[in-house]
């Protein structure tokens, strides 16, 4: 794909019998996963399926790269089978009358081109579904089925690859069976993906860029560490998984304490050792339960990850016994959660100089 | 069994191979239109048009059909002003009795077929970049099978079966519109039973092979593990 499939979309759409209505304008990048992200009943769906063309928004304009697929101004409606898509539904949506072999050849047999051959053998290899190939779709499990709806949408060799909560019909077992394959096109894919979903923890694991919606309206748009970091967003930082996520590199792991030490522009975090190899990026997951703060160094204490940081913001939380701070470390900023009590007699403000303890830390992929 | 007999043995397979063929080709696309627009006020009332040859006497039914085929009727005028033969008393006019008679036994098994399919297949046909009638003949009809199935066995069997609309329309010609039904009548009228028997008991045991297959095949597709 080149820099120029950056994706433009403007849609306004008002439903006639419950009057919701959403409008929203989004500028997604041309490569790396965009979620789109909120509660239900956001429109989240909705946008998406305006993306694909199965419905039509009332006004609306969507340019990917150089293709125009709708524009009032000019009457253009792409109808989604001309669009060069491909979708991945919440529930794996296999058609049961073809082997798994057949579901990939479905859609491969309907592009042009001898180049799509290679694009259906990556499909097959990035979701492991190659032993599958001969089975039927009812003879699969929960995961295995996604997986191949999952490389099917892949095969077809989309500009823009669309993906509808693509974990929320399976079960937690089956999740965490799938989620190592989405870490895997998330590396691997360079065509721009839109993802939806209502769980934080898949934005910070898969997200390079995050739409935050709310009542049919994007409220805030941008790269997934600033976002993150940001308390005005209050999908993200109400979340009781509310927290950031900071880009490291495994730079030493010591044996004796099973520790791996994870450097990122701003200082070190030492966590649990889960064998990524030195030198590896990967992201950890800071979360705001897990940080309190503390005016003078820790010292006898238990937790292990102490760094020096500045309050850059307070704000309120959903519950008024607590408020959220922003503290910048180094380049980057991460976010406590603390009861109010502690803010006052800690007289906390921006500007001023804190310690942070973090208790916990996860590498998410 | 007289040559009589086995005319009216040919007249009926015809005349209901025609029918399913002719409702096949016109009942798959209504019902794929109420499958997907149930909720509108249209296919509501064209959901109850279709359905009226199940609850309206077959008399009825002819008697309209005549009226509407008749030398004086709509559409008995427009064949004539196109030079073509009359429709009443000949086959074709049975064709078209039998069409409108059994249109619930091909649309309502087709429709709900259908609907069974749901809308999310096609829309993933959408997204593998098949176009509406290919998804069509590629996703729904190979998931509406059984109901394919079901339809044409029943709109076959019905045909078989009518007596009150063909009379009507039809009469009773020899060759051209005497049907098995109309024989056995007038067997029994003629108090030859024998004659009757043969008939009755024939086709008792076809249409009761003819639904035995069609749920043994559903069976197998139910129990058996695909």
């Amino acid at each position: 794909m080149t820099a120029s499939t950056t994706i433009e979309a403007r849609f306004a759409h008002r439903f006639g019998t419950s009057g919701f209505a959403f409008d929203v304008d989004l500028h997604l990048p041309a490569r790396g996963v965009s979620v789109l992200f909120g509660p239900s009943g956001c429109g989240k769906t909705t946008l998406l399926r305006c993306l694909a063309g199965l419905q039509r928004a009332q006004r609306g304009r969507l340019v990917v790269g150089d293709q125009v697929w709708q524009d009032d101004a000019s009457a253009t409606f792409v109808p989604p089978h001309r669009r060069a898509i491909g979708m991945v539904f919440q529930e794996p949506s296999l058609f049961p009358h073809l082997s798994v072999q057949g579901n990939l050849d479905y859609g491969l047999r309907r592009v042009a081109g001898a180049v799509q051959r290679t694009m259906l053998a990556t499909a097959v290899e990035l979701l492991g579904i190659g032993a599958l190939l001969p089975r039927r779709p009812d003879t699969l499990s929960g995961g295995e089925r996604q997986r191949v709806a999952i490389a099917r949408a892949i095969a077809v060799g989309p500009r823009l690859l669309l993906m509808d909560e693509p974990l929320a019909s399976l079960d937690a077992a089956r999740k965490q069976e799938v989620l190592p394959f989405l870490d895997r096109l998330h590396r691997e894919l360079t065509m721009p993906v839109v993802y939806v979903t209502h769980a934080i923890g898949e934005v910070m694991r898969l997200a390079d860029h995050v739409v935050a919606l709310e009542a049919g309206a994007a409220k805030a748009q941008g790269p997934l560490f600033e976002m993150l970091a940001r308390l005005d967003v209050p999908t993200l930082a109400q979340d009781d998984a509310a927290g950031v996520v900071l880009a490291c590199t495994v730079a030493a792991r010591d044996e004796r304490w099973h520790l791996a030490r994870m450097d990122f522009d701003g200082g070190v975090l030492w966590t649990r050792d889960v064998g990524h190899p030195l030198g590896s990026a990967v992201r950890v997951q800071v979360l705001a339960r897990d940080v309190s703060l503390a005016l003078a160094e820790p010292r006898e204490t238990s937790i292990v990850n102490h760094l020096q940081g500045t309050v850059q913001s307070l704000v309120d939380d959903v519950h008024p016994s607590n408020v959220l701070a922003l503290v910048r470390v180094g380049s980057v900023a991460v976010m406590s959660r603390l009861t109010r009590r502690s803010a006052e007699r800690l007289a906390l403000a921006p500007g001023q100089p804190v310690w942070v303890q973090v208790k916990a830390v996860a590498v998410v992929s | 069994m007289s040559a009589g007999d086995w005319q009216a043995v040919g007249v009926t397979l015809r005349l209901a191979a025609t029918t399913t063929l002719v409702l096949l080709l016109l009942g798959t696309p209504l019902a794929w239109w109420l499958a997907r627009t149930q909720r509108s006020r249209a296919a509501t009332v064209v959901d109850s048009l279709v359905a009226l040859p199940l609850v309206l006497p077959p008399t009825v039914l002819g008697f309209y059909l005549l009226v509407l085929l008749g030398p004086q009727g709509a559409l008995g005028q427009a064949f004539a002003a196109l030079g073509l033969p009359p429709l009443v008393f000949s086959f074709w006019g049975l064709v078209a009795a039998s069409v409108a008679s059994s249109l619930p036994f091909m649309v309502q098994p087709l429709r709900d077929a259908f609907a069974g399919v749901g809308v999310r297949m096609t829309e993933v046909a959408a997204t593998l970049r098949a176009s509406p009638l290919d998804a069509f003949f590629s996703v729904a009809v190979p998931l509406s099978r059984r109901g394919f199935l079901s339809a044409l066995t029943l709109t076959f069997a019905h045909t078989v079966g009518e007596f009150g609309v063909v009379l009507m329309v039809g009469g009773n010609i020899p060759g051209a519109t005497r049907v098995l039904s109309i024989a056995i009548y007038d067997h029994a009228e003629a108090m030859n039973y024998a004659a009757a028997h043969a008939l009755a008991g024939g086709l008792l045991l076809a249409s009761f092979a003819a639904l035995l297959a069609l749920n043994l095949a559903h069976r197998r597709r139910t129990v058996a593990p695909a």
